[in-house]
């Protein structure tokens, strides 16, 4: 919205920001160079790591990550934030299982977990904006209060047997050169196209970023300000609770400690796809090949074999750290411009 | 009286005394302290014991909230911190040693200390917003204990160390005299001296203060670095009552309690203004609500739904927009003006 040079100036071009023109996909361009210049590393050092099922693999190990970092990617392009969603993921989970076990029908099941999602959502999102009460805090309850209720169903781990989660767990679908991908890597690839859509489509898109480019500006003109804050984690829950599901038919169980520390890996990916923490810029693509980075960190450690798991959290942690400078540094050029 | 009801110290005071008399309605010897082997016992020495690592960690925290900050690596400080002096001790040529113990505890202060120090560097000098630049230590700091540990729980025995956490001194537990020590410290230090008023203003106004010719940034620095070192202290605190080292669960969850115990405390999210007794206060509910869930026999998993709910009655009872309702509500002629919550 720098564009505007006194308030009373019609907002003509409602999507120009402050990164003007092929600028503004640099970060997002930067993230896909670093995944394919790891990809291309990793064909250099190890035999089979250049084939299409292991960039297959990294959509199919890393399904409910997408998901959730979709959702994350709403949230903080408001210029919020959801610490939640690990724990709404493990409470989705939990409910699934618990329930089926009891002889639910799956499709209600389902429908039950997403609703319980998208409500946990509403609620913070609502107490968020009605109490001006800080996101972080908020969303900090809820993830003391959604891992609580974790424990409060059951302590222990939860079998699924029910028969459409088994054959959703182990169903292949086909790809043209003896490639395949299970139908989770559909549904998350749907969830990227919807938000794609929405958030470049819609007017309701256009004002989550007129709100994390400058919310008293989106006020001033206009926009439905609380309506969409609200609505963003309410999106957050709903694809916590994606997650959760896609998560279920991934492991076939429930389990109360399921996704400990998710949300970090969700923020990491978002921010290390170029999303800009202070809200305004970023791309819901760019989320997805940051969570393909994270994920080609972890392919990386296991095809090393001697590397342990802990790097993964330290290289994750550096990989955060080298993105925020750079948006910082990017940000600087921005006021300057 | 009317000025003993709005003192914000009250209201944490008495809900800290009313979960007290739950617990001894609930059982009969809750309050009483006895005396054996001239140590004394209790399950108020429990309470005091078991949150002395909290009590530190959220003392940090209360000033780097007062400087508009948070620090989310605390849980992280205090596993690296537990990590590297187990290991130290565990790989030296004299395990069991007092002097040993000391080096091992001094090697894992000073690493909070650095730690703290770099948290501050990313705040200060680059500029980046707190809860971000402290997410990075939280995402790869379990990572670096685990690094530390190898990625084994070390165990160790050494006497000396295990006091820290377990032992008694004058028939008191030496966590509750190391906590009140660094509690006392921080409260002459910013109470009896300018440094308490310079985070406030830090905290109210970054730019105006240092406009006012303050350094913030040094101030800011030194919060994190204090916030470091007192978490590697709790770090050393839980390692040592358990005489291990766990990379995984050491201070698992411990940012949230301190944060909880500084927001119970009357102090505001916002910046600006602390109450170092009101944190003392909040962070003693939060171990007797524990506690109490204990005593109620209520499976303790659902401690977590608990806080969470006192986590949002607190927050929505503190938030302004929630003040004014309220006092519209007693007072329909008064036009509060709203005051500025910064996000």
């Amino acid at each position: 919205m720098s564009v505007l040079t006194s308030p009373s100036a019609p907002a003509t071009h409602n999507r120009t920001s402050g990164l003007q023109g092929k600028a503004k996909y640099a970060p997002t361009l930067a993230t896909i160079g670093l995944f394919l210049a790891m990809f291309a590393a990793g064909a250099l050092m190890y035999p089979g790591f250049l084939s299409g099922q292991v960039f297959l693999n990294l959509l199919i190990d890393n399904t409910f990550l997408i998901v959730l970092a979709v959702g994350m990617t709403f949230v903080i392009l408001t210029g919020g934030i959801d610490l939640s969603v690990g724990s709404v993921v493990a409470l989705s989970m939990m409910i699934a299982a618990a329930l089926l076990q009891a002889g639910w029908n799956p499709f209600a099941v389902i429908a039950v977990v997403l609703l319980t999602g998208a409500v946990f959502g509403l609620v913070m999102g609502a107490i968020i904006q009605v109490f001006e009460i800080q996101p972080f805090i908020v969303t900090l309850a809820g993830l003391f209060l959604a891992r609580g209720l974790c424990y409060v169903i059951s302590l222990n781990s939860i079998t699924v047997t029910d028969p459409f989660f088994t054959s959703m767990a182990q169903a292949r679908i086909r790809l043209p050169g003896n490639l395949f991908v299970s139908p989770g890597v559909i549904i998350a690839l749907l969830v990227v196209a919807a938000a794609v859509y929405v958030l470049h489509q819609t007017r309701f898109g256009r004002t989550v970023y007129a709100v994390g480019g400058g919310e008293a500006s989106a006020v001033l003109m206009g926009l439905a300000v609380p309506r969409t804050k609200i609505l963003v984690y309410t999106i957050s829950g709903f694809c916590a609770a994606t997650a959760g599901i896609l998560f279920s038919f991934y492991s076939l169980s429930g389990y109360s400690l399921a996704a400990t520390g998710m949300e970090l890996d969700a923020i990491a990916a978002v921010v290390v796809g170029g999303t800009l923490l202070t809200g305004g810029y970023g791309y819901v693509v760019g989320s997805l090949a940051g969570v393909l980075v994270l994920g080609i960190v972890q392919t990386f450690i296991s095809y090393e074999g001697t590397l342990s798991s802990w790097w993964t959290r330290i290289v994750i942690g550096a990989l955060l750290l080298v993105f925020i400078l750079l948006q910082k540094l990017f940000s600087r050029k921005v006021k300057l411009a | 009286m009317n000025a003993v009801i709005r003192h914000r110290l009250t209201w944490p005071a008495l809900a800290l005394v009313l979960l007290l008399l739950l617990n001894q309605v609930f059982r009969s010897d809750f309050l009483a302290v006895r005396v054996q082997d001239g140590h004394l016992y209790g399950s108020l020495i429990d309470i005091l014991r078991n949150g002395a690592p909290t009590i530190l960690i959220a003392l940090g925290m209360t000033l780097v909230i007062a400087s508009r900050g948070i620090d989310l690596s605390v849980g992280a400080t205090a596993a690296i911190a537990g990590a590297i002096s187990c290991t130290y001790i565990y790989n030296a040529a004299d395990p069991g040693s007092a002097q040993t113990a000391l080096t091992g505890a001094a090697i894992a202060v000073g690493a909070g200390l650095a730690l703290g120090a770099w948290n501050g560097f990313l705040v200060a000098v680059i500029g980046i917003q707190p809860i971000i630049a402290t997410l990075v230590l939280m995402t790869a700091g379990r990572g670096l204990a685990q690094l530390v540990t190898d990625g084994q729980i070390i165990t160790v025995s050494n006497d000396p160390y295990h006091a820290i956490g377990a032992g008694f001194f004058l028939a008191l537990p030496i966590s509750i005299l190391i906590a009140a020590a660094v509690c006392a410290a921080a409260g002459l230090l910013t109470r009896r001296t300018a440094l308490g008023t310079l985070i406030e203003a830090v905290g109210i106004n970054p730019v105006a203060s240092r406009l006012a010719g303050l350094n913030a940034r040094t101030i800011t620095w030194i919060v994190y670095i204090f916030s470091g070192f007192c978490a590697a202290v709790a770090g050393l605190m839980i390692s040592s009552n358990v005489t291990a080292a766990d990379a995984n669960n050491a201070g698992l969850f411990i940012e949230m309690d301190a944060i909880l115990a500084v927001v119970i405390g009357g102090t505001s999210l916002a910046g600006g203004r602390y109450s170092l007794v009101g944190t003392l206060i909040g962070a003693l509910i939060i171990q007797t609500l524990t506690t109490t869930v204990y005593t109620l026999g209520i499976p303790p998993e659902v401690t977590l739904v608990f806080k969470a709910l006192v986590v949002i009655v607190v927050c929505l009872l503190q938030s302004p927009k929630a003040r004014t309702l309220l006092r519209q509500r007693k007072r329909p002629a008064t036009t509060s003006s709203k005051p500025k919550v910064a996000i």
